[in-house]
């Protein structure tokens, strides 16, 4: 497992503790995208990301991800509701993925259908959960992220 | 009340919202998110499940009067109302919320006419005894902060 630390409220990638706190001055913070037509699913992602020192934004659909990646924003990871108005989670991801976005993007769904969670994974998905996430599920996300990231 | 009464109250009122099915894993997950700079994450979220959740129950209020009955509709409204009410560990208002789904799937207008008078029952009791309980767990927490401050008044005169 690659060592991640939650130091000083930031999310910091480090191979040890020690040449983390050498290096505080150069640290990255690590940004993530909540996308999610529901109000509460936002809040609640974006909570539990935030509690481990991510600094977080939040879309509502699809295309509010695509407009924020076209502006020059960039986010590290992207937690990515599969069904939302205006354009849904494997429009928005086949969209991000040709024009070249390599974040890591992480599906997430209410529904838990296998055949739903492969489709939406052939889009470009590093990974897809069902939905509500809770501390576990966001502890595996973030120690994939911190391999991607190394 | 003195406040271990108020705490002991509000404690019973907790762990019979688990052990009446009402509340599952999820309501633990949303009190562990709270904390000195989100104290009331809780009662922030469930409030916002609320407000947002009216719009799903007259969406399908909607859906039901209309002939001829569109079950695909019915299904996912309820799926987004289900999902939602995942969110704040609303255990017992999910099974029903599935249940009306099966009758959408086989398409039973009875039966999906029958569970949503159930869903909108636990929908409402659910609410009153989570406003029931975070006023008691308010009433704890203003308890406390008048203890603490007669206490530092008491000790620093």
């Amino acid at each position: 497992m690659v060592p991640w630390f939650y130091l000083a409220g930031k999310m910091v990638i480090g191979s040890s503790k020690k040449v983390v706190a050498d290096q505080i001055e150069e640290v990255r913070r690590i940004c993530a995208l909540v996308v999610d037509d529901d109000p509460l699913v936002r809040r609640i992602h974006g909570m539990l990301l935030a509690r481990y020192g991510l600094e977080t934004e939040a879309a509502e659909n699809g295309k509010e991800a695509v407009d924020l990646f076209l502006s020059g924003k960039t986010f590290d990871l992207v937690l990515m509701d599969m069904e939302m108005p205006v354009m849904d989670g494997l429009q928005a991801t086949q969209r991000l993925r040709g024009m070249g976005v390599s974040s890591m993007i992480v599906g997430v769904t209410a529904r838990g259908l296998e055949a739903e969670k492969e489709a939406f994974m052939a889009t470009g998905l590093d990974a897809c959960w069902v939905k509500p996430l809770n501390a576990e599920a966001i502890i595996s996300v973030l120690d994939e992220l911190a391999k991607k990231l190394l | 009340m003195e406040g271990h009464q108020l705490q002991h109250q509000a404690a019973c009122m907790r762990k019979a919202l688990f052990d009446q099915g009402y509340l599952d894993d999820q309501f633990l997950q949303l009190e562990d998110l709270e904390d000195e700079a989100n104290p009331n994450f809780v009662e922030e979220v469930v409030k916002l499940y609320y407000s947002d959740s009216a719009r799903f129950i007259r969406n399908i209020e909607l859906t039901l009067d209309k002939n001829p009955f569109d079950f695909e509709k019915l299904d996912d409204i309820m799926h987004q109302f289900k999902g939602s009410s995942s969110s704040i560990g609303a255990k017992k208002l999910k099974t029903e919320c599935t249940q009306f789904q099966e009758y959408c799937k086989i398409g039973n207008f009875e039966g999906c006419m029958r569970t949503f008078q159930e869903v909108k029952q636990e929908h409402a009791v659910l609410k009153k005894k989570l406003e029931s309980y975070f006023q008691v767990f308010l009433l704890v927490h203003v308890y406390n902060c008048v203890y603490v401050c007669v206490d530092v008044h008491f000790v620093t005169n």
